[in-house]
């Protein structure tokens, strides 16, 4: 690892100021988790870090009648075990319960969560100049994709990791970034940006904005929530696809469905045909098997993650199969 | 190359110890390299095998993935402070009496998943067990016996 210097800035300012660089290689660190592992490839190669796990005002939970305000600085262990997230948003509590180990839900941040980078083998390494990293080729294209895109991907075909933001954007979440001029709050889901917008980055953070906090609206009454991730190992891994569902009845009706996968593409995808299969329909009417095909509307599969299609398919029948039986 | 140091304190076994650090340095680092501490070891040094793992706070982390600089007052744990041969933790006897280790490199960072699961669920399922030991892996695969020796830990401290 080269040299580098780690900056404890006492506020969100001060950290977003010492983060506009001015041509200084510079990192946002939070948990550190991620970063870490990229600064030990080489992959980023930082003169500074900008750490921002002291902030106290990026700490908290803030539950409200109208919903939750979470710090960024929360960490996953915390929403994982907090009651009123378990009770009232719980496709949040199990996504962030979901997440790689005990070790780093202690450590990993909100933020750093919406924030980390794609695990695609061809960006983690320092061997190959993929188009992530100012390259001209999407390795993983033709090469082994097993564990990439199914939809949205043409240039660069990464997932998303997280876990947080599927469930987030499902619960109609917003998140609040801030810089010394400015501060912005937008839908979760308009945060990310697939590699068609800016193929170097996943979100549309600028240099020295910050992820403060994201705001959940409490649910309607009679609303529901499940987050459900497939994966190869029960520990330490990452989705090879994931769904979150929220769902509102009113009387034996669905009147709202917000269903979003994980895992399958460039960014958190919304799934809006398996919503639209599922609004408006009684409870008894809901054929699952429509919504599964619903979700993987337009999925596409590389060479080598087929798979992928029919687990998603599966993923989210059994998500809202699940989440419907809770009312009986 | 020389890197960036500066001096902090960190707290390390309820003691406060001033040090100079590079600020590139990890935890399991200076834990190892510069305070003699060598029972949190150096595995995979990605965060994934569990073998660096020590408590902050009372939290198991896992060392090898958080910068010394960013420790701050919070306090660190190492299985040092655990117990010694002459005065075992329970833990320990528990791991003793019921084979719960096999080479050994894995079991300083089980014993201390054991100590927070079990000073936060004094009674855990099996399931617990497995899920709060799954930040840790043993690769002689011993993991039947340490399942027994995190059950027999909760039954001698619920003993006394």
């Amino acid at each position: 690892m080269k040299p580098l210097e780690v900056i404890n800035p006492s506020t969100v300012q001060e950290a977003s100021q010492l983060a506009q660089s001015n041509g200084t290689p510079t990192n946002l660190i939070a948990g550190g988790t991620d970063l870490l592992d990229e600064i030990k490839e080489g992959v980023v190669r930082p003169d500074k870090l900008v750490n921002l796990v002291s902030l106290t005002e990026m700490q908290g939970i803030n539950v409200k009648p109208s919903g939750l305000d979470i710090g960024a600085g929360t960490t996953l262990a915390e929403l994982a075990s907090h009651s009123d997230i378990i009770r009232d948003y719980a496709a949040l509590a199990q996504a962030a319960e979901s997440v790689a180990t005990p070790q780093i839900r202690n450590v990993g941040t909100l933020g750093g969560n919406l924030c980390q980078r794609p695990r695609c083998w061809y960006y983690r390494s320092i061997s190959f100049l993929c188009r992530k990293k100012g390259g001209t080729t999407c390795f993983a294209a033709l090469g082994e994709n097993k564990y990439h895109a199914i939809l949205g991907g043409s240039d660069c075909v990464i997932v998303h990791p997280s876990d947080l933001a599927v469930a987030l954007i499902s619960l109609d979440a917003s998140i609040t970034l801030s810089s010394a001029a400015s501060t912005r709050t937008m839908p979760v889901e308009k945060f990310f940006a697939g590699p068609d917008v800016n193929i170097m980055a996943e979100n549309v953070l600028t240099p020295g904005e910050i992820v403060t906090s994201v705001s959940i609206p409490a649910l309607p009454a009679n609303s529901k929530s499940i987050y459900l991730k497939a994966k190869e190992r029960q520990g330490m891994d990452f989705a090879t696809s994931s769904v979150a569902v929220a769902l509102t009845l009113a009387g034996d009706v669905v009147s709202s469905a917000r269903v979003t996968i994980g895992g399958v593409a460039p960014i958190p995808w919304r799934a809006t045909a398996a919503e639209s299969v599922l609004v408006g329909k009684a409870v008894g009417n809901v054929d699952l098997k429509e919504v599964g095909e619903a979700a993987v509307h337009r999925a596409k599969a590389l060479e080598h993650n087929g798979y992928k299609i029919r687990l998603t398919s599966g993923l989210a029948s059994r998500a809202v199969e699940t989440l419907l039986s809770q009312w009986r | 190359m020389v890197g960036v140091r500066s001096h902090v304190t960190l707290n390390v076994n309820q003691a406060p110890l001033d040090i100079e650090i590079d600020h590139r340095w990890t935890l399991l680092h200076v834990l190892r390299d510069e305070l003699g501490l060598t029972g949190a070891k150096r595995g995979c040094d990605r965060g994934e095998c569990g073998a660096c793992t020590v408590l902050l706070d009372g939290k198991p982390i896992c060392s090898c993935q958080m910068l010394a600089m960013q420790v701050g007052d919070r306090q660190v744990t190492t299985i040092e402070s655990l117990g010694d041969s002459s005065n075992l933790n329970p833990i320990q006897q528990a791991f003793l009496d019921k084979d719960g280790g096999q080479c050994g490199f894995c079991t300083p960072g089980f014993l201390l998943s054991t100590k927070a699961l079990l000073d936060s669920n004094a009674n855990p399922s099996e399931w617990d067990i497995r899920n709060g030991l799954a930040g840790n892996l043993c690769r002689c695969n011993a993991y039947g016996r340490i399942i027994e020796s995190v059950k027999e830990a909760a039954r001698l401290i619920a003993e006394g």
